[in-house]
């Protein structure tokens, strides 16, 4: 089935010149391991494609149940020099949260995942 | 000044301001609101130091935060009183001016001889700029690796972030207020437990702890229910909201947490979103005073809004110290209007297509120009998952351009497609957009060897 970030993560995001960092937070503990292990750096990379122009990198917190995004490219130059609305990538942190995830029947039900609503 | 003595000592660090436009109300609820020992207040982002450095050029005793003078009259009472003390960096690039005036306010409120302000300086790069690059300091951008040389002649403005120990040299020397330059936002907190615990300068977790306490409070209410995405909806009082305090113990532990009676909330996930923000590489925070471990952060409940933090690590320090530079890169302007329903977006797009053309037709030149809609795609772009007819879309153009005169141009061409354009437009009475000079940073490194602080007391 499919689960939506959104229903299981929370997140933060801000900049660092030209880079977005986005922080990814389980809403459970129990959920965490699913999202690190969903959450790849090639998944991410290419959930943003179109969107930055550098890479991806990706760090692990398990003690927060966090994981940390560094989006390179993100912010049309970033800082002052940047054009866009949300030059500081300030709401990149919830177009992270768009993800759609998919898991095991089995698995979305030990954990109790919330599914995804039906279109 | 502290609550109690002996091993149990707790010190109380409270945050008022996490930028230089903050609540202004915030400083004088946190020393009113409840027993605190410190009250720091951060106002300095990126380029603030340029617009500082800008203010004193015009006026040689300006510069600096002026918003802090007003906090400190309000906060007065109870430093006069109450021992509480201030560390600010409000001093921009004229920390001694930022004294004096805080020192006429307190003389003004019959408060005369009552402060000692410590004032940090040293982190000002900008006069020994072409020594320093003359001696092989490349002051290389880290993010491109050019050379400053590169743009060396249109440098605003050179700060060295500067760590933790010149602020507790001045509370040694019983400053009860503090003014820096370009510390960095963290030492603000860390300095004064630091003084309070004797912690030592190879005392790396303990460091590391006053760090991390520093970043979880230096935006203000963004740790405590301000900006929280987590159960947005149910964060109570947003209009009282508690800034928030560090408990910190002299072992390095510390609870963050608010005056009651205040809105907002602290938990562990509003903490965890504040510990995330702005976040590199966790395993390796760098500051001038430790290289602090976020990976061994560990964070627990300990009772209503309040988050218990513990087991922080930190190793020692890097020989280089981080540089703030701000540099004029050209101009840009931003120009806005509304398109109301039906077919807003329609509208709206033909209105770019209009524009983009006039402006080619003119042989106008731009380094960029960027168009969002506002209401469709401005925050998401191409991830925006659209449902249905947008009820209006404010269209936004920008463009930035090294010529003063294209940019300025472009500025008129907006008004007129209100009547020679596509309709159902509105939302133009802001007049003109503005044009913007740009000043934009440049983040290098220096050798920690070429920077020297100095601290001086004024009464």
């Amino acid at each position: 089935m499919k689960v939506r970030l959104v229903d299981i993560a929370h997140a933060r995001s801000g900049d660092k010149g030209d880079t977005a960092n986005v922080g990814v937070i389980a809403l459970r503990p129990e959920w965490y391991p699913f999202i690190a292990e969903s959450l790849t750096r090639a998944r991410v990379a290419q959930h943003f494609a179109g969107v930055i122009t550098g890479d991806v990198e990706r760090f692990e917190l398990p003690n927060l149940n966090a994981l940390n995004f560094l989006l390179h490219g993100a912010l049309d130059g970033g800082g002052t020099l940047s054009l866009k609305t949300d030059a500081q990538g300030k709401v990149f942190s919830t177009a992270m949260l768009r993800m759609l995830l998919d898991v095991d029947d089995d698995r979305a039900r030990s954990l109790k995942l919330p599914e995804a609503p039906h279109k | 000044m502290s609550q109690t003595s002996g091993s149990n000592r707790i010190v109380r660090v409270a945050a008022g301001q996490g930028f230089w436009g903050d609540w202004l109300d915030a400083p004088r609820r946190q020393v009113e609101g409840g027993p605190v020992d410190y009250l720091m207040l951060d106002y300095l982002a990126e380029v603030t130091m340029s617009i500082l450095q800008k203010q004193k050029e015009r006026d040689p005793n300006m510069g600096y935060a002026r918003d802090f003078i007003g906090a400190m009259e309000s906060v007065l009472p109870a430093v006069v009183d109450r021992g509480v003390r201030v560390v600010a960096n409000a001093g921009g690039v004229n920390p001694v001016a930022c004294a004096r005036a805080v020192l006429d306010v307190a003389a003004a409120r019959g408060a005369a001889g009552a402060l000692k302000v410590g004032v940090v300086t040293g982190d000002d790069l900008l006069p020994h700029l072409d020594a320093l690059i003359g001696k092989g300091h490349p002051l290389a951008n880290m993010e491109t690796g050019e050379p400053l040389s590169t743009v060396r002649d249109r440098v605003l403005s050179a700060n060295a972030y500067i760590g933790s120990v010149p602020i507790v040299e001045a509370l040694a020397r019983g400053a009860n207020v503090v003014v820096t330059g370009r510390s960095t936002d963290t030492a603000l907190t860390m300095a004064p437990l630091r003084h309070e615990f004797g912690w030592g300068a190879s005392d790396w977790d303990r460091l590391a702890a006053g760090i991390i306490a520093g970043h979880i409070i230096e935006c203000g209410a963004q740790c405590s229910g301000g900006n929280c995405l987590y159960d947005w909806r149910n964060i109570p009082d947003l209009a009282n909201v508690g800034y928030p305090i560090v408990e910190a113990n002299a072992d390095g532990t510390f609870v963050v947490t608010k005056h009651p009676g205040t809105g907002g909330r602290i938990n562990v996930p509003s903490v965890t979103e504040q510990l995330v923000y702005e976040m590199g590489d966790p395993h390796s925070y760098i500051t001038p005073d430790v290289v602090a471990d976020f990976s061994s952060i560990r964070l627990a409940p300990d009772g209503e809004n309040r988050v218990r933090v513990f087991g922080i690590t930190g190793r020692p320090a890097t020989d280089k110290l981080k540089v703030s530079i701000a540099y004029r890169a050209g101009f840009k302007a931003v120009g806005t209007l509304v398109y109301a329903w039906p077919d807003a977006l329609e509208k709206a797009q033909l209105a770019d297509r209009v524009l983009r053309e006039r402006l080619d037709n003119m042989g106008l030149r731009f380094d960029q120009l960027l168009t969002e809609f506002v209401g469709v795609s401005a925050t998401h772009g191409p991830l925006t998952v659209t449902t249905g007819e947008a009820p209006e879309v404010q269209w936004r153009i920008g463009v930035r351009s090294g010529d003063r005169k294209a940019v300025e141009r472009f500025t008129r061409e907006i008004a007129p497609l209100v009547l020679n354009g596509p309709p159902t437009v509105t939302g133009f009475a802001g007049g003109r957009p503005k044009v913007e000079e740009i000043v934009a940073y440049w983040p290098a490194l220096v050798d920690k060897s070429v920077v020297q602080t100095k601290v001086e007391i004024l009464t």
